[in-house]
């Protein structure tokens, strides 16, 4: 069976975020990391793979340096990898990347197509809806555990009030929740093979994407202002003198939280 | 000249922070105070491949150079952990590599790299000659179509937790060589086939070592478990000590980038007298000067390993480099320890058990006089004191 990933590049998640003031967008020009949140989807991918067989390719919308990026998916074990890299995407709102990933992932044709939960950069945890929207392609999200047979796809799904199970007919879309694996570490065999493996980059054009459908001309939503969180001024601290406990359990009472 | 990685080498540093990072401060601490081997990590390692960077494609390894062995033992000393527990693997493999038979290439590095053999101990050290090599009084005398070895070594580390042991032993005594430095052999020990014939004594030392008091008593070695030829061996291993050096020198490299990061790291958190204590300069400037040391001998480093991994000699650059990082090291091991006031003595703040491990190396493998001996007599040609 053939497996496509989604995964993204992301901002190192252990630096502090920062914004271009002039764009209104996430700074991305230092250390780029591998989306932690699709590590588990690139786990579960390689797992289905070992078991049937077939391949895992990766597929990302973003600049080119995020090659670099995808090859931590290769080092994991994913076999190819497809980069839709082109000047006019920077700007892209969830909706138009929808459509260039959606357009990537026609191409491929997988059996199975695999999103971590979100993004660790905008925690949008939407753009999996729209790609099997556009796709019309059964979703199923927040799987914690995933399994294949017989052309189905049997998802156990995280909810509020506990599992549930649920089926779909492949092809079709899962964003898997954090809680599905431990994902593996890349070997050193891992990383000495990630170069050599196949890293195809395509323009809009390869995909018979027009330039007008993306970035900011293709994006229905805009944005207009982008800040850091405000400081936590109306902070209370307990000096614990004895008695803290009961002056929080006060605190809360006095709110109705407790 | 460009002192940066390769993407490669990073993607190295970062996976083997990532496989540390399943092993925190606390699993050291415990396998410290127990005394104990640190087996699951030395599993973790073998598993993902990083024990075998040195060993050959063709034999199940990475077949890299001393830049990556460099920063797989630099980063496990980083991330608070003790390269010491495996580092002989890769510090042998270069008298394996180079003076080995096919045979005998073919016959264990495959295993090695697997991780199912264990090349860990390598003795050259006796209690009556020390640092003068040469003199050593192991024998190795040729007995039908083997060898019988008898001796003592002293201080063989992990002699307990490793099947195969490299071992240097005269083979022909001083009296009929030419040069001190002829009649020396090196040979491969399997020591699970030893039966009796080595008696092995743990020796307590201040850090959690496993290193060994060695007694070998009329121990049959088979003909080919000698590496290369006869009587070559003190070549072989100097050799490979230039391999030995760089990586010594990248442990400690990792150490002192550890020393630098939790010193500074305390200086700014700890408040006495109203401020941080790193805002004085008596405690800010020794860490700041640690830090600059640290990376000057990290640049050296480099340039050894490069030069090794390039075929050229690099003996003064290896020694200087083994020199210059094993100060670095202690430097900032003092200075953080001075950062910490009494809590650098405490146990669970790790630096007291840092520096105990830092230590030994500005003592072991070789101790720095003798590095400095080389440097002042091979390198610079002034008179010499032995
Ligand atoms: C924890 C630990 C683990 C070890 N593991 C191993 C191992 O696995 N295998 C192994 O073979 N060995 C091992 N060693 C031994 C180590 O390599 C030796 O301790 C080291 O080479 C020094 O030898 P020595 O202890 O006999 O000191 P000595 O040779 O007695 O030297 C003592 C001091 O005198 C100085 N000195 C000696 N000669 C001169 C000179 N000509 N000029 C100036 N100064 C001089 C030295 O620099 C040193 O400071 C280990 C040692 C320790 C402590
Ligand atoms: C084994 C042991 C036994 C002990 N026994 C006792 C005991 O019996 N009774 C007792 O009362 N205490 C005891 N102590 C505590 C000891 O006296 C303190 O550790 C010591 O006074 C340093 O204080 P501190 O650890 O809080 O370090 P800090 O005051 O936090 O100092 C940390 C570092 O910052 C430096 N620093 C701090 N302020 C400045 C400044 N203004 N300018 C420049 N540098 C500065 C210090 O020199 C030090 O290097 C013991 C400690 C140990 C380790």
């Amino acid at each position: 069976m053939k497996v496509a990933v989604c995964v993204k590049e992301v901002p190192d998640p252990a630096a502090p975020r920062k914004i271009d003031a002039s764009t209104l967008r996430l700074d991305r020009s230092g250390e780029g990391a591998l989306n932690p949140w699709d590590l588990p989807a690139v786990e579960a991918a390689l797992r289905l793979v070992e078991e049937h067989g077939g391949e895992v390719v990766c597929v990302s919308v973003a600049p080119e340096r995020a090659a670099a990026t995808q090859r931590k998916a290769l080092a994991m074990g994913a076999d190819r990898a497809v980069l839709v890299a082109d000047e006019a995407i920077a700007g892209s709102d969830l909706v138009a990347t929808s459509r260039v990933l959606a357009e990537a992932l026609r191409r491929e044709g997988a059996d199975l197509v695999l999103f971590g939960q979100q993004g660790a950069d905008s925690d949008g945890a939407v753009l999996w809806a729209a790609v099997a929207d556009r796709l019309r392609l059964p979703l199923m999200s927040q799987a914690a555990g995933l399994e294949v047979s017989g052309g189905t796809a049997r998802v156990k799904r995280q909810t509020e009030h506990g599992y549930e199970v649920i089926e779909a007919p492949l092809p079709c879309v899962v964003a898997v929740s954090d809680a599905i694996n431990e994902p593996r570490y890349p070997s050193l065999k891992g990383i000495m093979g990630a170069k050599k493996k196949p890293q195809e980059t395509l323009s809009l054009a390869d995909l018979g994407l027009d330039a007008g459908g993306v970035g900011e001309a293709g994006s229905g939503t805009a944005v207009y202002a982008l800040g850091p969180p405000p400081p936590r001024g109306d902070s209370l601290v307990v000096e614990d003198d004895g008695q803290a406990a009961e002056r929080i359990l006060e605190f809360l009472v006095e709110r109705k939280l407790a | 000249m460009d002192f940066r990685l390769t993407e490669e080498q990073e993607a190295i540093r970062e996976a083997v922070g990532e496989v540390c990072a399943r092993f925190p401060d606390e699993y050291w601490r415990a396998v410290d105070a127990r005394g104990d081997y640190p087996g699951e990590f030395v599993t973790a390692l073998t598993e993902s491949g990083w024990l075998a960077v040195l060993i050959p494609e063709e034999y199940g390894g990475a077949g890299l150079g001393l830049v990556e062995a460099g920063i797989v033992l630099e980063e496990i000393n980083r991330s608070g952990g003790n390269g010491g527990a495996c580092h002989a693997q890769m510090y042998t493999m270069g008298t394996v590599l180079r003076h080995g038979s096919d045979e005998q290439k073919r016959r264990y590095l495959p295993e090695i790299a697997e991780g199912r053999l264990r090349l860990q101990a390598f003795a050259v050290t006796e209690p009556t000659t020390g640092s003068d090599t040469t003199q050593l009084a192991t024998r190795a005398e040729r007995r039908g179509d083997g060898y019988v070895v008898n001796g003592q070594k002293v201080f063989i580390s992990r002699a307990e937790h490793s099947d195969l042991m490299l071992l240097l032993a005269r083979t022909t005594p001083l009296e009929q060589v030419e040069s001190r430095s002829h009649g020396l052999s090196v040979f491969l020990v399997d020591l699970r086939e030893a039966d009796g014939a080595i008696e092995i004594r743990p020796l307590e030392v201040m850090m959690n070592h496993h290193t060994c008091e060695l007694f070998m008593n009329d121990l049959e070695l088979p003909a080919d478990s000698l590496i290369g030829e006869e009587g070559l061996g003190l070549r072989y291993i100097l050799d490979g000590m230039n391999a030995e050096r760089i990586l010594i020198a990248s442990e400690a490299i990792g150490d002192g980038r550890w020393f630098v990061e939790r010193g500074s790291r305390y200086a700014s958190e700890r408040e006495v007298f109203g401020r941080p204590i790193g805002a004085n300069q008596g405690v800010q400037f020794p860490l700041a000067q640690a830090y600059a040391q640290v990376e000057a001998a990290s640049l050296v480093r480099f340039q050894a390993a490069t030069m090794f991994d390039a075929g050229e000699p690099c003996g003064p650059q290896a020694n200087m480099a083994k020199l210059l990082a094993s100060q670095a090291s202690w430097n900032a091991a003092n200075a953080c320890m001075t950062a910490h006031g009494g809590y650098g003595f405490a146990c669970e703040y790790d630096v007291e058990r840092k520096f105990r491990e830092a230590k030994l190396l500005e003592i072991a493998p070789v101790s720095n006089n003798l590095v400095l001996a080389y440097i002042g007599q091979r390198v610079l040609k002034m008179p010499r004191s032995y």
